[in-house]
């Protein structure tokens, strides 16, 4: 095979293009992937994940010169001191905010799979079906049994703790053993169950974080650091480079190619199929070009529209994929940062050994069976328990011995729910090509529109009065409300730009994520979502992955590719 | 998203009122040997030496000079300066010395009182007037020692690898809280 011929490329290597890679290069294709970041190598490049806060200069705060490198999005805060290298630097590569938009970008080999929330939810039956019931935007092409079988696959390869609670809201799936809720936690969860008699539940967030070795993996369990945002030295959660990229590797079938930003897809008219990629090399700034028989987009919702927007425009002026008017249209995101926190008396003799890479998770439970509000969907919460620090306010006491001996011990248990909403998919909610401004390889940069309506706004109102009412109605005292204002990006969820459909006039993709357009062509990133339900999205869009890889391969070999 | 709320100790803006909050440039005025002692000693007297070291052992004067040389805005720099200069006015108003040559009962009587009026202030300052500058010093104070190696490991426990989890571990009174 010539240096520049593959049988697939895949573009971005973060949590959807590595199951993509593993996919292919186990079913024997050759692949190329692609990443426009630079490498990290498992462990060795982990350069932060075994300091301790003490070796930090500014203890993990973020410096007035790291705020002006991350504007605009300043405005919160999941890069810092310790994380920042594996979050883009906004001054690096700029967007355009029509409205506010925080845009968190890991522009590196593991994308945002090194830094990912970790919760792992499969969406169920309704979440399908809903935009069909409601007439909201378009009907998904497939349905929850469509998938079950890939999430299951997934689920087992990943490796995710977790409980079995039978919950139609919150199908189960395939887990390690769970790890265990604090005390207080029991306690709250048994006061909500019993007050909602089993109509509302909490228990332990089900994370990709491993209880059980996997040896074949290279991967050690869980030891509690609670330090995974750092890259894990342990291989305890599931990354990239943690699982997909050594299983791709282990082929003799992968190439990795960091420094490679994407330009276009390049598109053969006569035969209707994307032929290949060309890209920019970040480093050199030289232009290559790889042909390949299939292409998986993998480079993030926003990034995967933008490399289609900029493909086979002498053709569809607005890209490839544009024909049906909703290419980077529908953008969705949980809306969150709103909820209740409150003291839980009592458990005094109680404590915490240890630091947990989860917490607790109560699912959905608005406008389902018989529950009927004023807005459409609902919203899960997370959380957490646990023995308030040296932070805590403590008013009677001022300065001196007596204050420093009172902060040395733990304060009461207190507890935060935080609520992650659903977002409609609303067409206008858009992104689009600047065609004045260009970052510094002279691409052009993104415009990006979004915005919450009603159906947004109403749900928080219950995402944080419900909060309060379930904190209280389990016995907590001074339980209070919050809402730290969000703004739409701030979930990290951002997807929708290139829906999947069953109609090519409606939609990007078909209901096997083939560009309708180029059907070698497939996207299965966040861009794909025809709705967001409520939970966090990425173990749908690796069990999407896994499903259209095999799917494509299968087309490959009946020569319709 | 990353999980929100998953522990007790908050790293930095959460819990710093002030500062880290826009992108003005910094103009690293520079703390003097002399200022760095001087906090040293008004940091001492918040967080004294017990039966664990004190936040001169911890080094929290010089962690203050970096954090607000490095992490706080032009504007809110200058309200610290100038906070310094406030502090040893009001000690040699009330004690006629400074506040290095104070006793530790003179030191700990004017920072209680700073403290009382801090609270006072931040209690009914509107959202857009600045912070106190003794909130300042408290706050940097705390999160310099708690985070220190002094401050997490024998003013609190440290453990780096906890390799397990027990969510009804026992506790006593008097146990020292877990370091981050």
């Amino acid at each position: 095979m010539a240096d520049n011929k593959f049988d697939a490329i895949v573009i971005g290597s973060g949590i959807s293009g590595g199951w993509a890679a593993k996919e292919l290069t186990q079913k024997g294709l050759k692949v190329l992937m692609l990443e426009r970041g630079r490498n990290i190598e498992h462990i060795k490049d982990y350069v932060n994940a075994s300091k301790e806060l003490w070796e930090f200069p500014h203890r993990g705060n973020k410096t007035q010169k790291l705020i002006d490198q991350y504007s605009p999005v300043k405005r919160d805060k999941p890069s810092n001191e310790i994380t920042n290298d594996f979050w883009v630097k906004d001054k690096e590569c700029p967007y355009n905010e029509i409205k506010p938009f925080s845009w968190w970008r890991g522009y590196q080999v593991g994308g945002r799979s090194l830094t990912w929330g970790r919760h792992c939810y499969r969406w169920n039956k309704w979440d399908f079906e809903a935009n069909l019931k409601e007439s909201i935007a378009i009907d998904w092409p497939l349905r929850y049994d469509d998938l079950a079988p890939w999430y299951a696959y997934v689920e087992r390869f990943i490796g995710i703790q977790g409980s079995r609670e039978g919950l139609e809201v919150l199908p189960d799936g395939e887990y390690l053993p769970a790890i265990e809720m604090n005390v207080a936690e029991k306690y709250i969860a048994a006061g909500i169950k019993s007050h909602y008699q089993g109509t509302r539940h909490m228990f332990i967030g089900r994370t990709a974080n491993i209880t059980q070795p996997r040896p074949e993996q290279g991967r050690v369990n869980c030891q509690y650091r609670n330090r995974c945002e750092r890259g894990c030295p342990f291989g305890a959660y599931f990354s990239t480079q943690s699982a997909t990229l050594p299983a791709a590797l282990a082929t003799g079938n992968l190439t990795l190619r960091p420094f490679s930003i994407v330009r276009r897809i390049l598109y053969d008219k006569d035969r209707q199929r994307a032929s290949g990629v060309e890209i920019l090399d970040a480093e050199s700034n030289k232009t290559y070009q790889y042909t390949s028989k299939i292409i998986f987009v993998n480079a993030s919702a926003f990034n995967s529209a933008w490399i289609l927007m900029n493909s086979a425009t002498d053709i569809w002026p607005g890209g490839l994929g544009s024909s049906s008017g909703e290419l980077g249209c529908n953008v969705m995101d949980h809306h969150s940062l709103v909820g209740a926190s409150g003291i839980i008396e009592g458990f005094e003799d109680k404590y915490e050994y240890g630091r947990r890479p989860t917490g607790i998770y109560v699912p959905r439970f608005r406008n389902i069976y018989n529950d009927r509000r004023d807005y459409i969907r609902g919203f899960g919460y997370q959380g957490a328990a646990s023995r308030q620090g040296w932070s805590r306010k403590i008013s009677e006491l001022s300065i001196g011995a007596g204050f420093k001996e009172d902060l040395t011990e733990p304060g009461n248990w207190a507890i935060g729910l935080t609520g992650f909403g659903e977002m409609l998919p609303y067409h206008e909610n858009r992104i689009t090509l600047n065609k004045d401004k260009k970052d510094e390889w002279g691409l052009p940069i993104l415009n990006i529109d979004v915005e919450m309506k009603e159906n947004e706004k109403k749900m928080r109102t219950d995402m944080m009065e419900d909060a309060k009412e379930m904190l209280e109605a389990a016995g907590l005292k001074n339980v209070s409300v919050f809402d730290r204002g969000y703004q739409p990006g701030m979930g990290i969820h951002e997807m929708g730009t290139a829906r999947m459909g069953r109609d090519p006039r409606k939609s990007v993709l078909n209901g096997n994520n083939q560009v309708w357009d180029a059907k070698n062509v497939f996207v299965t990133d966040g861009a794909c979502m025809t709705s967001a339900s409520c939970v966090n999205p990425s173990l749908s869009y690796m069990a999407l992955t896994a499903r259209a890889a095999d799917f494509a391969v299968k087309e490959l070999k009946k020569g319709n590719l | 998203m990353i999980a929100m709320l998953t522990g007790s100790v908050v790293i930095g803006s959460e819990f710093l009122l002030s500062g880290c909050k826009n992108s003005e440039s910094s103009n690293n005025r520079i703390f003097s040997n002399k200022d760095i002692a001087f906090l040293d000693e008004v940091a001492e007297t918040i967080l004294p030496a017990t039966t664990s070291p004190g936040a001169k052992e911890a080094a929290v004067g010089a962690f203050i000079g970096v954090m607000v040389n490095d992490c706080y805005t032009e504007k809110d720099q200058q309200i610290f300066h100038e906070g310094l200069k406030t502090l040893e006015i009001a000690c040699k108003k009330e004690f006629n010395k400074g506040f290095l040559q104070a006793n530790s009962e003179q030191r700990t009587k004017l920072l209680i009182g700073l403290d009382k009026e801090a609270k006072e202030y931040q209690k009914t300052k509107k959202k857009d007037d600045p912070t106190h500058y003794f909130t300042m010093i408290k706050q940097l104070t705390l999160f310099g020692f708690f985070t220190s190696k002094p401050g997490s490991t024998q003013a609190l426990r440290h453990i780096s690898v906890p390799g397990k989890y027990d969510g009804s571990f026992p506790y006593q009174k008097g146990d020292r809280a877990w370091a981050e």
